[in-house]
């Protein structure tokens, strides 16, 4: 006889857990009481043993899937057994659950406190034959179909939202809680009905307490040729911090089209002499930080963070350079960017970026930025609007390099058109700390920088 | 429940000690118990833990002498080293106590009533991923726990003196820019570890409702 695997409750207010390793693999012998799986919830990890010997012939959950409480993870039998069938045909009673329940009517799901009001009044199931109703009822869990003997409820009278349609212990609960809520001797309330005095109060007050920010949309739905993987930690991080800014930060972008055509020339000159003398490559970026770094010097607010109504002027200049790597994104600090020179700069940028991809940084390292330039004109973005790396106020984002026809003005007024080595610059400042006047104030004396410096620091390489 | 302050002990071989005090407890052939040690310097990675989350290079670990291990705790990476009290209550929740969430709940309530006793206002913090016990909004004491046909293992790691900088090379809990703290930094005094091993285990047997027996290390290792 075939044994369904549920997750086992694991305690009041536990709805699910996440199944971290499998013990036994399909097609393996296992022996009743021999842990089967791993569950992580929060801070602990349970083994779950397997509630009958024989063959683990079908796991329904992989690692790294979160499964409601009750839901079916497996089924053990014995081989040749037809595990679909005979899970359907199994008669109720016989699963014991895995872990059974110490008390099995606990409020233990948080339930919006008027939900009567706003929930579907009643969920019946329309249109299936009782044969299926009856399969649905079979399918619940024992803990659940205790409480439906012990509360006197038709298990068929209740859609399920767990799979294949099985009534779970939160359905079972909200079903309850609707039903002691609606008048005693109706099992259907009507929907609707005309709102008493006392019932628009009611409603005021559940929209009150309600959010607009509750809208979700599921990713998938049952039977779409989908594949989950869950995310990595730093996925996670990153994902938790870009929202996290977003919704900290009055985030505006300014855009910017500055003529680098002077340092193209420069660096050309210069970059294989720099190369020889230094041993690393001079790519733009220096030139960028550096010109960052001044502009900074001269509007400290770019350089500072919020601190409730508080403002926190950073006294050093520590550049946070971005880097993309094939399992995320990393953003070591150039500390005292300020007092480095360009071959200064072009050292630690470099070291910083090698280290990074070869995951060598120390942790100190990637701390303690104070603004961040970002580059994804590596990739061919003429330009982004970059998310502030929290608690700063300002990221700046580089475009594409690349010659570009512009307009300029000859010494005798003439307009002609020049080829120009052109960039796209696009600031994203946090408006609460920051004004628009302000930030584009700081975006000229950086395109001024990089249109007029000469860079004599390289005048050795000829 | 036996317990013993078993002083500095490898993070391996308390592993294999609190699998074989389960199976004895298991099969009725031991008590419950509650490990009290400091482990040399190590990185231990749950069962939820990235290797990313190490942020320092092998060269850097090296260079200090850290480990790095994999365990089957819940969680994700955590240090462990000198000066800190690690608790490991091998402890049968059957079959009254059959709650992951309580069980961490009263762990927590231990740690705020042992971290009382030395003027602390310590708060468990419940909602993942900041689970663990805070004091003034730093963290002083890390969970993480496995359970096995009810019976637990692994437990809490408390710094009383630890050098917390370990803790700046690590993503401590998968928390990005989470502050630890500890006895020593928040009082200012460098208690023993001993003496706060003697407070967990009161509390501890409070908190179980558990009556505690004292071992020697021998006793509870043999």
């Amino acid at each position: 006889m075939a044994t369904e695997v549920i997750m086992p409750e694991m305690g009041e207010s536990i709805a699910e857990g996440t199944i971290t390793k499998w013990l036994v693999q399909v097609g393996e012998r296992v022996e009743r009481d021999q842990p089967l799986f791993e569950v992580s919830t929060d801070k602990v990890d349970a083994e779950i043993p397997s509630p009958a010997s024989g063959t683990l012939l079908v796991v329904h959950h992989g690692e790294g899937a979160t499964v409601q409480v009750n839901e079916l993870v497996a089924i053990v039998g014995e081989p040749g057994e037809q595990p679909e069938t005979q899970s359907v045909a199994a008669p109720a009673g016989v699963e014991a659950p895995v872990v059974e329940a110490s008390e099995p009517v606990e409020a233990a799901v948080e339930q919006p406190v008027l939900v009567a009001e706003s929930a579907p009044t009643q969920e019946v199931v329309v249109g299936e034959d009782s044969q299926l109703v009856d399969r649905i009822r079979q399918f619940s869990s024992p803990l659940v179909r205790k409480m439906a003997a012990a509360e006197g409820v038709d298990l068929s009278q209740i859609q399920g939202t767990g799979i294949h349609g099985r009534v779970t212990k939160q359905d079972m609960q909200g079903y309850l809680e609707r039903r002691s809520a609606a008048p005693p001797s109706t099992v259907a309330p009507p929907p609707a009905a005309p709102a008493s005095p006392m019932r628009t109060a009611e409603v005021v007050t559940a929209a009150r307490r309600a959010s607009v920010g509750d809208f979700q949309v599921a990713a998938y739905h049952e039977g779409d040729n989908v594949e989950i993987e869950p995310m990595s930690n730093i996925r996670r991080l990153t994902a938790s911090h870009m929202v996290y800014s977003k919704a900290t930060s009055a985030h505006v972008s300014t855009v910017f089209h500055v003529d680098l055509s002077r340092v193209a020339k420069v660096r050309a000159r210069a970059k294989q002499g720099f190369a020889q003398t230094h041993g690393t490559k001079l790519t733009f970026m220096p030139f960028i930080f550096k010109a960052v770094a001044n502009a900074l010097t001269a509007f400290p607010n770019l350089n500072s963070s919020i601190d409730g109504t508080n403002i926190v002027h950073k006294k050093d200049i520590n550049l946070g350079m971005a880097v993309a790597l094939d399992w995320g994104l990393l953003v070591p600090v150039i500390r005292h960017a300020d007092r480095l020179n360009l071959v200064g700069l072009a050292k630690t940028a470099n070291d910083l970026a090698e280290r990074a991809r070869s995951k060598r940084l120390s942790p100190e390292e990637v701390q303690g930025g104070t603004f961040t330039v970002t580059n994804p004109g590596v990739f061919g973005s003429l330009f982004g609007t970059p998310i502030i790396n929290q608690p700063q106020v300002a990221i700046l984002g580089i475009g594409a390099i690349e010659k570009r026809p512009v307009v300029v003005n000859d010494d005798d007024g003439n307009d002609t058109i020049a080829i120009k080595t052109m960039c796209y610059f696009a600031l994203t400042f946090d408006h609460r700390l920051v004004d628009g006047a302000e930030a584009d104030s700081f975006m000229n004396h950086l395109r001024r920088t990089l249109l007029e410096e000469t860079w004599s620091e390289l005048d050795s390489f000829q | 429940m036996d317990w013993s302050y078993l002083g500095t002990l490898d993070y391996r071989r308390s592993l294999a000690l609190q699998e074989l005090r389960r199976e004895k407890l298991r099969a009725g052939q031991a008590n419950e118990a509650l490990l009290l040690l400091e482990h040399p310097h190590i990185y231990t990675l749950g069962r939820n833990a990235d290797r990313a989350d190490i942020l320092a290079g092998s060269d850097w670990l090296q260079s200090r002498g850290v480990k790095v291990e994999e365990c089957d705790r819940g969680g994700q990476v955590t240090y462990h080293g000198p000066g800190q009290l690690v608790g490991y209550p091998i402890l049968d929740l059957n079959p009254d106590r059959r709650d992951l969430r309580r069980y961490v709940r009263d762990l927590q309530e231990v740690l705020v009533r042992v971290l009382a006793e030395v003027g602390l206002a310590a708060e468990p913090r419940s909602k993942s991923p900041e689970i663990g016990v805070w004091v003034e909004g730093k963290k002083i004491a890390s969970l993480g726990v496995h359970v096995s046909r009810w019976i637990t293992t692994h437990g809490f790691a408390l710094n009383v003196n630890t050098d917390l900088s370990y803790f700046a090379a690590i993503v401590p809990c998968g928390i990005q820019g989470v502050e630890m703290t500890s006895v020593a930094e928040l009082t200012g005094r460098n208690l023993p570890l001993k003496d706060l091993a003697a407070l967990c285990v009161h509390h501890t047997a409070e908190v179980f409702q558990r009556r505690p027996l004292a071992m020697t290390s021998e006793e509870l290792m043999g």
